[in-house]
This record gives C-alpha cells, structure tokens and sequence, in this order.
C-alpha cells in the first residue's frame, strides 16, 4: 500500500487513512461540504483499527454520489450497477465464504431500486455490511425524489414538495431480521467510527444508516444554506436514543433525527444455516464449498502436496501458497 | 487441465436437456448458480440444486433475475465457475447485469431455455426468439458468445464448451437452449472425468504491485485477480482504463470498448462452429440451429427426394456468425433457406452476411410447437426455382 501512496504526489502529506484510500484518485468527486467523505473517513479509521485482514476485505457500491465509495477504497472494490450491490457481494461471499464483504452506497440505491435485494439480504442474513449514506435525495441525478425524503421536503420531482412517505430504514432492517442496526450522521464521527468497528467484527446483516448532507441539490433546493450547516444541524438535532423502538425512529423534516445503536443480536447467517442444514440432512455426503472458493485449481500441474488425491485437493487450502501476497 | 470429477456423473443416462445442461455446468467445473424460477428452465437448477452439496457447489434462489445475474458475476470474481438460468422475461432483467458481466469482463453462463415470447408469451411452450436479444439485449457495444444445443447429449457436451468460452475470452456466454429441447428426454452419455478438458481462470502471476487488471497483450485478454488475494484491484462498469479507473474521456471509451468488442471479433474464426453437409453443389443451403435442425431433417428429406441439392449449415454456435463462410457461399447457390421459431432473426444475418450475391428465404414460426416439416420442404422447393 505504501507503494501507490510513493506513486502520488500528495506523498508529504500522508494523511493518516491514506493507505485505505487510492490516492492516486484524489481529488475526489464529491462536492465540497458534502458529508460522504466524513463518513469515508470514519469507515477508514475503523479499518484501521480492527485487527481484520485488509486483503480479505472487499467493498462493493452500487450507483451513485455514495455509489463512488468503493473506487476510492484501497481494496478489492467493485463499482457494480444501480441498486445491484447486494447481490453481487452475496455472490462474492458466498463464492468465498472467507471474505469480509461491505455494501457501501446512497439510500436511493440501496432501498429504491435496490429494496427488494435489500430486505431480501436482511432477512437471509447473508453476512454483510451495509452502510448507507442516506441524504434523503437522488444526489447523482440531480436531486430527485428518494424513498428515504422527508414528506413536504423539496426535490427536484417534487417542486411542490414530497407527498411520499419516506422509509423509516432501521425498522425495515430490523423487521427482515438484520443483527446489527445503527443510524449515526456524518458528525458524529467518534459514534459512527465506533460503530462501524462492530458492525465490521459482527456477523449477519450488519446495517449502519447515515444521515448525510447532500450540499448541492438538498439543502440549495430545501434553502437550508450550505453543506456544512445541514451537517451541523443534523448533528444537534439527533437525539442519541439506544433503547429507542425502531418504529419510532421516522424522520419529519428539518426535525429531530432519533440516533443510537438500535439491535445488537445474534442470528445464525445464511451459510451457517446452510451448513448446519446439510450436515444434518446429508451427513457425510455434504461438501461444503471450501472457505477459500469453489475455484477448481489444476491439480495436476501443481501439486499442492504429495499424495493427495485430486478431488481432494480441490478443497483444500491451494490457493494459499499462491495468492498469500501480502 | 481435466476437470474434478466431484461433479461427473460419467455414465449412461437418460435425461431430458435441461437435466443434461445442469450435468454439463457441474461436469465442466461450476460450482455457484444463482436463479430464479422460471419454466421452461427450471429443472436445470432443481437438479443442480439436488446434486450441489455434495461437490462443494453452492446454489442460492435469489429474489429474481437482476439479483441472480449480480449474484454469478459477484461469484465469479472469487474465481468460482457460476452460472445462472432462465427464459424469456428473466432474460429480459438479466439485460442490465450482461452488460455489467461484458464490462467487467467476467466468465459466466447464462442459460436461457427460449419459449413463446413476447412478455409471459408461451410459458410452456417453445420459441427461438431470443436470439437476437442474447446478442444485443444490453445497452451498449460489446460482444458474447452463444451456443445453441440439438439435443441433451449436446446440452450437456456444449455446456462444457460454454464454461471454457468463457473463461477463454472473459465474456458472459449465453447458452440460448429451448423448450423442446429442454424437455426432451433421450440417451445422454457422460463421459470419465479424465475425458473432460476444462479451462481454468487465467490468474495472475504478477505480484500485487504490478498488476492491473485490465493490461493485455496481444490476446486482447486480461489476466485475472481474483477477489481476496490481495490485490486490492479495482474494477467497474464505468468505462474504464487499463487500471480499472473510470476515465470519462471518448478517448478511454475508444479503447475500452474496441477491445471488449475485437477481442471476439479477432478471436471469432477460432470461437465459430458449424456441422455441414453436402454443399458442394448445393442448389439451397439450409442454415438452421437448436430444435429446428433436427425438425428440419425431415423437410430436407422430402425436398432431396423431389431431386433438389440441398446443403445444411446447422450452427453450433450461433454469435459469433460464420460470416466469412456464408459470404463466400452465396453467390454459388440459389438460396439460403432460415427456418427459425420466430419471426425473422437468424436470417437477417445471413442476409446480411449474403450481401445480396443470393436470397435469405425465411420460414417463421411464432412458437408454441417446432415447424412442420413440410413447410420447410415447400420453401426449400421453392427456393430452388
Ligand atoms: C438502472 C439505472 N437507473 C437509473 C440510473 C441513474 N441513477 C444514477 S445514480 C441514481 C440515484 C442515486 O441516488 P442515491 O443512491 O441516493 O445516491 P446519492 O447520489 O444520493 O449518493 C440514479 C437514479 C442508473 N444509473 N441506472
Ligand atoms: S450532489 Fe450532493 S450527494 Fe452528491 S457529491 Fe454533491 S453534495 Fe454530495
Ligand atoms: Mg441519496
């Protein structure tokens, strides 16, 4: 990772969370005093401090402001199609269960055009997590309507203001079975920081919502003054509520924006289940698809050890001795 | 390299295709399918379902078809062979993900059991109407491959042809089966696991610091990272470059796209298949594929008998199209003669392809049953005139 940072010219500065970031892709995209960055950051300074293998790390975004998370991650990132994160990552985790996989990406993405895979993957558990920058609007497109935007608020589809009641996220996670639920904004950067520590160390549906400002097309369109200011305002209106039902947790506009870490359980995951299922059902006959993934590897040229049949061998740990490049 | 033999089960058998695909994609090494029900297609995945477990495969019935194609390709970057299955309205929402699968350059198989279109159609009951959607139905320029079976011996011996495509040229291949075949039941034979040649991910050997994932050589074909080997790569459907970088440029898009295109088209001599058959003086040449080849047999039989000189060019695999070789043979014939269970596909390639040196005589079927022969031995008659 240092190599690349050597590569940029920002070398002197040597940002503390610079080697999770390509800086070779810096500058970004996003507009200045938009809150996904501070949420990049909080997301990279849990990375740093989780004693988790960064190589066994991917990221996957959909489309989007937030939908560019993963192209300036240092890590396996895929920049996949609108509302299609989810799945793509439940096939990366389930091709190779060894993985640790985060979803990042905008609320529209994940809960418009993405909701069905959403609630699907929650209730599945497929063991993920999900961070969702919710600035309650379309910020890529230019400030359409959202599920996530506050009735009476102002959109560009909606110039008279939203009609639409918006989605209470943590009650949808939660009500499909995730086992990890938070909803931080983008300046409670210890909170949100910590956080994602958990959520990274948890297994399950993991889902962290983050109330965000989008600078350019929410808060010019809703004259609620720059990005900073909604940021600002985001933060002293939350009320930090743990124990708080999540059915309580809808948000009016410009209004109080309930906080905290609502669920914290544990649920066996979708593999695990699985798993557990076949054992049970097939017994010996059951061959789990190895940790490392289904990949079959030419055993013949490059025998992994002697004596070892192939069929066997396929299963093994082969992959280690090649790809354990760190 | 010869392929696990966890998933053969060499041997006799009596399947019908769809059962014999499923025992292709296992046979040739796919080890996570993710779909989404759907008839005529969905004994391939009951099967697979069934046999999965017990070769370390894993199958998920995803929340539908969007979802089962983001599924494969997520899949396929762990470096496992993952296909996907279908038919008319699930390849439909499959569209935007081939895309995804073309631009990222991702090995896959889409398996599309064709029936009566358009919308829920003929649910039950054949067609071959996909056929050009297999091609184009994603926005955009890029290339596939598609492959086309006439029997479940076939089903299964291409299935294993369609996974090695794939992995050779990095592209989504469409395995464009139909109902007939799907669920006509006949004499599969598999073969020894140690008779089946599979192709395996082109890895990588480049340490970390030297790779990018979309450097090529001449092949016109990338090496591949897989995820969680510590590459820490980057790729995307934006265009892109050789980094993986989206690059917002008609410069970038000039190269990106050439190559996603000419790495089948250069390649496309190699990846063509065909059977022929009498067409050295040939008076008509029947170009055909799928079922129809074999309903076809009979109509040739009644036309050669009234004394025509009939050829066959019966395609095996359908894109990319044997251009070359029906340019060169029309102006020695009479006709083509296309019969296809839609309303005109195949044959405005052909036609195409022809160049006006001869015609393309269509004979349509709007599905729900295979042709009558004897319309096919009409228009091969009257072609001939
Ligand atoms: C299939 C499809 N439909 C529409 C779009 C256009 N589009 C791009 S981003 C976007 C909305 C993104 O909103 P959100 O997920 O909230 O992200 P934000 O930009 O607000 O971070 C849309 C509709 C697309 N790329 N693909
Ligand atoms: S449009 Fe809005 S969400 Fe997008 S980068 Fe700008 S401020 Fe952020
Ligand atoms: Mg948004």
């Amino acid at each position: 990772m240092s190599k690349t940072a050597e590569q940029t010219p920002t070398e002197e500065m040597e940002h503390p969370v610079s080697p999770y970031l390509r800086m070779d892709r810096i500058p970004h995209i996003w507009c200045p005093t938009c809150g996904i960055g501070t949420v990049v950051r909080c997301y990279a300074d849990a990375l740093e401090h989780t004693g988790v293998d960064l190589d066994k790390l991917v990221i996957v975004s959909g489309i989007g402001c937030t939908g560019r998370v993963a192209g300036y991650m240092k890590l396996d990132a895929f920049h996949t199609t609108h509302g299609r994160a989810i799945p793509f990552a439940t096939g990366l985790k389930l091709g190779r269960s060894e993985l640790l996989v985060t979803v990042f990406s905008g609320d529209g993405d994940l809960v418009g055009i993405g909701g069905n895979h959403f609630i699907h993957a929650a209730r599945r558990n497929i063991d993920m997590l999900v961070i969702l920058v919710n600035n309650f609007i379309y910020g890529m497109t230019g400030g359409q309507n959202a599920p996530t935007t506050p009735t009476t608020a102002r959109t560009s589809t909606m110039p008279f203001g939203n009609f639409e009641r918006p989605f209470n996220l943590p009650h949808l996670a939660e009500s499909c079975g995730a086992t990890y639920v938070a909803r931080w904004t983008s300046l409670h950067v210890r909170r949100l920081t910590k956080s994602f520590r958990e959520a990274i160390d948890r297994k399950g549906f993991r889902f962290v919502e983050v109330i965000s400002p989008c600078a350019t097309l929410y808060a010019r369109l809703n004259k609620l003054g720059t990005g900073f200011n909604l940021m600002r305002f985001y933060h002293d209106n939350a009320v930090i509520d743990h124990n708080a039902d999540t059915r309580d947790l809808d948000i009016n506009f410009q209004d109080k924006i309930i906080c905290g870490k609502f669920v914290d359980k544990e649920r066996p995951t979708y593999s695990e289940m699985m798993h557990e299922h076949y054992r049970k059902t097939l017994g010996d006959k059951f061959v789990p698809t190895p940790e490392e993934g289904g990949m079959i590897r030419d055993t013949e040229e490059k025998p992994v050890s002697k004596g070892k049949k192939p069929a066997k061998s396929r299963k093994s740990k082969a992959s280690v001795s090649k790809s354990g490049k760190k | 390299m010869k392929t696990d033999p966890s998933g053969v089960l060499t041997g006799q058998h009596y399947l019908d295709g769809d059962h014999a695909c499923g025992e292709g994609a296992m046979a040739a090494g796919c080890r996570f399918v993710a779909g989404y029900p759907i008839t005529p297609s969905t004994e391939v995945v009951e099967r697979i379902s069934r046999r999965f477990p017990m070769m370390g495969g894993t199958f998920i019935q995803m929340e539908d078809e969007m979802a089962s194609m983001a599924a494969i390709i997520g899949a396929s970057w762990t470096g496992t062979k993952s296909m996907t299955v279908t038919s008319g309205p699930g390849f439909s929402l499959m569209m935007e993900n081939i895309g995804l699968a073309a631009m990222m350059e991702t090995p896959c198989v889409v398996v599309n059991v064709q029936r009566g279109g358009p919308s829920t159609g003929l649910p039950t009951m054949v067609g071959q109407s996909d056929m050009m959607q297999a091609r184009w139905g994603s926005h955009g320029d890029y290339e596939i491959i598609a492959l086309s079976p006439q029997s479940p011996q076939e089903a299964f011996d291409l299935m294993i042809d369609a996974f090695n495509l794939s992995e050779m040229y990095r592209v989504p291949v469409m395995f464009m089966t139909d109902e007939c075949v799907g669920h006509m039941t006949e004499k599969v034979v598999i073969p020894k696991a140690e008779d089946i040649e599979i192709v395996p991910r082109k890895l990588t050997e480049k340490p970390p610091d030297k790779f990018w994932p979309y450097v090529t050589d001449k092949s016109m074909i990338p090496e591949f990272a897989r995820a969680g080997d510590g590459y820490r790569f980057h790729t995307t459907g934006l265009t892109h470059n050789e980094r993986g970088y989206p690059v917002m440029s008609a410069e970038c898009q000039q190269e990106c796209v050439t190559r996603l295109v000419d790495k089948i088209r250069h390649n496309a001599e190699d990846i063509i298949r065909f059977e022929e058959e009498d067409i050295d003086g040939a008076d008509v040449v029947l170009v055909t594929y799928g079922i129809t080849a074999r309903v076809a047999r009979r109509g040739i039989d009644i036309a050669r008998r009234k004394g025509i000189k009939v050829g066959v060019i019966r395609l095996i695999v359908v894109w990319p199209f044997p251009e070359r070789h029906i340019r060169e043979l029309a102006p020695k014939i009479k006709a083509f003669v296309v019969p296809e269970i839609n309303y005109g596909q195949i044959v405005l390639e052909v036609e195409r392809c022809a160049a006006g040196q001869t015609r393309a005589v269509l004979v349509p079927h709007m599905g729900g049953s295979v042709h009558n022969p004897a319309d096919i031995a009409d228009a091969i008659l009257e072609a001939a005139k």
